[in-house]
């Protein structure tokens, strides 16, 4: 494989620099000193008055955030369950002759088409759909509707990643393992679920960034009562520039790079230890060393 | 030596997938404490009989007795069955400690138990002080020998090996062979052994199945399969050995006078033969001898020295008959006397070494 | 031959584990989205409801023209946002596949860092760009080169720029699983059989990433028509995208059956592109990352 020229490195560094553009815009005004009207567009000293509007109560941002943390994580937790046992059930599937076999298979996978859904079609379908749905049930909007709704399209994710990761698991070992004794499930327990675990994790951290960052299906499904972040953003912004959302944006911006940060630190930490351990053993070379994200 | 107890019997045993039959119909008993392999080209059905065997697969008829019980439908973690697979199938979660102490685990052994069992089990397969290390960081041999000692740890009745020693190189293998069997010995624990290597089953077999197409071929001692192959395919398949085709001219007894491209030669048979049968006699290059003069023996030929190729230990010459049949010839060299390529050679051999053998090379499922 | 795995009881007791999720599936997006389609075919009642009779009228009130063409600007916008995407994306990706393990994983981070940040953040920013007073204008008025402000904000053009924005992760990053999974031994053969670099990149580097390019062309397209929220804060009023329709419906007209049936024109386009890319051979595992 050829390594890259000179211009390759140049257009990386352009495309990423459009990238990062509204970005720096951003977090470079929310240190404005202009408390006025005109803050996003004179720069006028440095100063934190926007990160202490932030946590004053007034600008009201403590509670979205809160009921967005909230939401994320029962809808990520319930997501797991769903998205990790549909995983195990439906990862392989023997070929069936009889009708009712095969009707049952269809049936399943049917359902599995139906469950990935959510990520393959407009959120706003999903948005609006839920919303009459839930009407139709008598649900009231609030927590529980938006619980309701993010674990709809949580659970897409975590299936197919514990899904994949399932897939290419050596099926010979869940049959070593009943050779050996144990019973179906204590296949799951001892077996199964150790091994799809970092998929699982990995498919919760995804579907956590997915619950906190949704706006369209949030914005049909949440209360009168009840804001998500980033509905509260949006009717921020929708009318003007307010500079607290320029401090907003930036928290949210460091948070987000510290986790992937950290994340990427533990790959690599876990490859460093990986190759210390071959190289004391003479391993070193069987190894292949992919640096996965998340 | 086997016991005469019968452990596992299989009882007209079918599987089939899809539109195909993977096997078709197994009759088999196996002996209490006897090494049997089962051996065929690939595709034969040997590891799907495993399978069945160890429960993780149903068969699509027939039946599965162990110990005199029918375990047929018996889920495979409640059979005193184990069996160590072809990948080894070492958990990478676990260390080796823990993989070879998960069957006793599951049986909710105690942890006094488990920690007696597992340190003699390591020095079984001589890997004492590996218990930390996971199954990345050992080698194939290393790997294989945790399988074993993870099934051989709950003293099964039946071990069943699936071509464990396939992914190990030569020296290796042959020295995994030797503790394999060393250790069945011991043990006495009943083997049954799958590969496809015929050298391997013919050293550490008591008995070897043949396999061909689902269907048993010949069930025999080695030696059994080697001197009196039944079929074509039994007697090709192991060591190498050339296939003549013959008519019978006169039959006695139990001896048939055999018309092999013109030369009337004696040939052992116990089966009904018709004169003027066409028959196929089974030679091993081997055990022809090769001379320049004619030999005055009951079993002999005279054909044209087509090549001679010399390989140190042995000598390998093609010989044509007068009717185009060839014949290969492995002699030793010491003190061999070298007829010149294109001369008239003579082939002799003992009347034992000639077997007819039925003729399914053709033979398909 | 295949075997069929474990007995089948044991088969068919791992396979109820799935009946929790596909239940809450059937429900919630199942019937919720058949609801939605038998809505579409009611006619609105008294404030948020809807009833007999059952008509199609809501269809054929989209097939006049101010819905075609707000159907047709939505569809031209989504097309175009794939297609930028996909020509600044691919090499983005390809790049940074071949680059070394160190700077992919740089790469990778500045990435994904936007990717994770909400979207309404990142349109803010383009907000504060292309505002009259904002930073390109100023530039550009520093420099002389134009004497006032560009109308860039609440213009088409800024709702383009927005969705390209907004998406490109979405295709850099299918597209760079696919390239960095790809056999490169293949296009060094293609090079030593005498391809040129243009040549060996066509025909081996090209097909061998198709899988990654079509489900980068999905995940960019189909979003695309529905981002209400963008063209709302980006294009103000000027652009009725098929997303702010179904919005106004819903929330400002409280025409339910006609929102639905405005949805189920979007979920039957959505259908289509999703049949294209199965026939194209497209599969969801390339969409999850």
């Amino acid at each position: 494989m050829k390594k890259n020229s000179a211009w390759a490195g140049v257009y990386m560094a352009l495309v990423l620099v459009l990238l990062y553009l509204p970005i720096l815009v951003v977090v470079l005004f929310s240190f404005n000193g202009n408390p006025g009207r005109t803050a996003n567009f004179h720069f006028e000293g440095f100063s934190l008055q926007w990160y202490q509007a932030l946590f004053n109560p007034a600008t009201g941002y403590g509670q979205p955030l809160r009921t967005s943390l909230m939401v994320a994580l029962w809808s990520v937790a319930i997501s797991a369950l769903l998205g990790s046992l549909g995983a195990i059930g439906l990862v392989r599937r023997p070929v069936r002759r009889s009708i009712l076999g095969r009707v049952g298979n269809l049936a399943l996978t049917l359902g599995e088409q139906i469950a990935v859904l959510p990520i393959m079609i407009p959120e706003i379908i999903l948005g609006i759909a839920l919303m009459v749905l839930l009407t139709l049930f008598g649900i009231p909007f609030g927590m529980l509707s938006l619980v309701l709704s993010h674990v709809a399209f949580c659970v897409p994710y975590i299936f197919i990643t514990v899904r994949g990761r399932l897939a290419s698991m050596d099926p010979g070992l869940e049959e070593a393992a009943r050779d050996l004794g144990a019973t179906p499930l204590k296949v799951l327990t001892t077996i199964t679920l150790p091994l799809a675990m970092p998929a699982v994790v990995s498919g919760c951290l995804l579907a956590f960034a997915m619950s906190m960052d949704d706006f369209v299906i949030s914005f049909f499904v949440n209360g009168p009562q009840t804001n998500t972040l980033p509905v509260k953003i949006y009717s921020s912004v929708k009318v003007g520039v307010p500079p607290h959302v320029n401090a907003l944006c930036t928290v949210m911006l460091v948070v987000v790079f510290l986790i992937v940060a950290f994340s990427q630190m533990l790959q690599f930490g876990k490859l460093r230890r990986q190759e210390r351990r071959d190289n004391r053993t003479g391993m070193a070379g069987q190894r292949t060393r992919k640096i996965k994200v998340l | 030596m086997p016991q005469n107890k019968v452990l596992l019997s299989l009882r007209g045993l079918r599987k089939t997938f899809d539109t195909q039959e993977a096997v078709s119909g197994l009759d088999l008993d196996v002996y209490e404490g006897e090494f049997i392999t089962l051996l065929g080209p690939s595709g034969c059905g040997k590891t799907t009989t495993l399978r069945i065997i160890a429960g993780l697969e149903m068969p699509t008829a027939g039946r599965v007795f162990l110990d005199g019980e029918d375990i047929t439908r018996l889920a495979p973690e409640k059979r005193e069955v184990n069996t160590v697979f072809q990948n080894y199938a070492l958990f990478p979660h676990m260390n080796v400690w823990k993989n070879i102490a998960y069957g006793l685990r599951m049986r909710g052994a105690s942890r006094a138990e488990i920690d007696e069992k597992v340190p003699q089990m390591l020095e079984m397969v001589q890997l004492e002080g590996f218990g930390r290390r996971l199954p990345s960081q050992l080698s194939g041999g290393q790997r294989q020998r945790v399988a074993i000692a993870r099934s051989l740890i709950l003293s099964p009745k039946l071990l069943l090996l699936d071509e464990p020693l396939g992914a190990l190189d030569l020296q290796l293998r042959r020295q995994m062979q030797q503790e394999l069997k060393r250790m069945q010995r011991q043990l006495g624990i009943t083997f049954i052994y799958i590969t496809h290597d015929q050298e391997e089953a013919m050293t550490m077999s008591d008995r070897i199945a043949l396999m061909r197409d689902g269907r048993f071929v010949q069930l025999d001692t080695p030696k059994g399969l080697y001197e009196q192959p039944r079929t074509a395919f039994a007697a090709s398949f192991i060591g190498e050995t050339n296939l003549i085709s013959a008519t019978a001219s006169a039959v006695k007894d139990d001896e048939v006078l055999l018309d092999i491209s013109g030369f009337e030669v004696p040939c052992a048979c116990e089966d009904w033969i018709t004169p003027g049968e066409q028959l196929l006699i089974s030679l091993r290059a081997e055990r022809l001898r090769l001379a320049s003069q004619p030999v005055n023996m009951p079993c002999r030929v005279t054909g044209e020295l087509l090549e001679s190729q010399y390989a140190g230990s042995e000598r390998t010459s093609l010989v044509r008959l007068p009717d185009g049949q060839v014949l290969h010839v492995r002699s030793a060299t010491e003190g061999e006397q070298v007829p010149g390529e294109g001369s008239q050679v003579c082939v002799w051999w003992q009347q034992t070494t000639g077997v007819i053998v039925r003729d399914d090379r053709e033979e398909n499922q | 031959m295949k075997p069929d795995g474990v007995t089948g009881r044991f088969q068919r007791s791992r396979e109820a584990l799935a009946f929790p999720m596909i239940a809450y599936a059937a429900v919630f997006v199942g019937l919720s989205l058949l609801y939605v389609i038998g809505l579409s075919l009611m006619t609105r009642g008294e404030d948020f409801s809807a009833g007999a009779p059952y008509t199609l009228n809501n269809f054929a009130r989209i097939a006049s023209l101010l819905y075609l063409r707000s159907l047709l600007q939505s569809l031209r916008l989504a097309f175009f946002t794939a297609l930028f995407c996909l020509l600044l994306g691919y090499p983005f990706a390809y790049f940074m596949a071949k680059a070394s393990a160190r700077a992919r994983t740089w790469i990778m981070l500045l990435l994904i860092v936007p990717f994770w940040t909400n979207a309404l953040i990142r349109i803010y920013g383009w907000k504060i760009l292309f505002a009259a007073n904002g930073p390109i204008n100023a530039t550009l008025m520093a420099f002389g080169l134009i004497s006032r402000p560009l109308k860039l904000l609440y213009t088409e053009f800024a709702v383009q720029v927005g969705m390209v924005y907004a998406m490109i992760p979405f295709m850099v990053l299918p597209v760079y699983s696919a390239v960095e999974r790809m056999d490169w031994a293949m296009v060094e053969a293609s090079r030593d059989l005498g391809a040129s670099p243009a040549r060996a990149f066509l025909t081996v580097t090209l097909p061998m990433t198709l899988p990654g390019v079509l489900a980068g062309l999905v995940l960019t397209f189909i979003p695309s028509i529905g981002l209400f929220f963008l063209s709302d804060i980006l294009g103000g009023s000027n652009t009725m995208l098929w997303g702010n329709m179904v919005h106004n419906e819903l929330l400002k007209s409280r025409d339910l059956p006609f929102a639905a049936a405005l949805s189920v024109v979007l979920l039957a386009l959505t259908g289509m592109v999703i049949l294209i890319y199965r026939r194209m051979g497209g599969r969801a595992e390339n969409m999850v990352f």
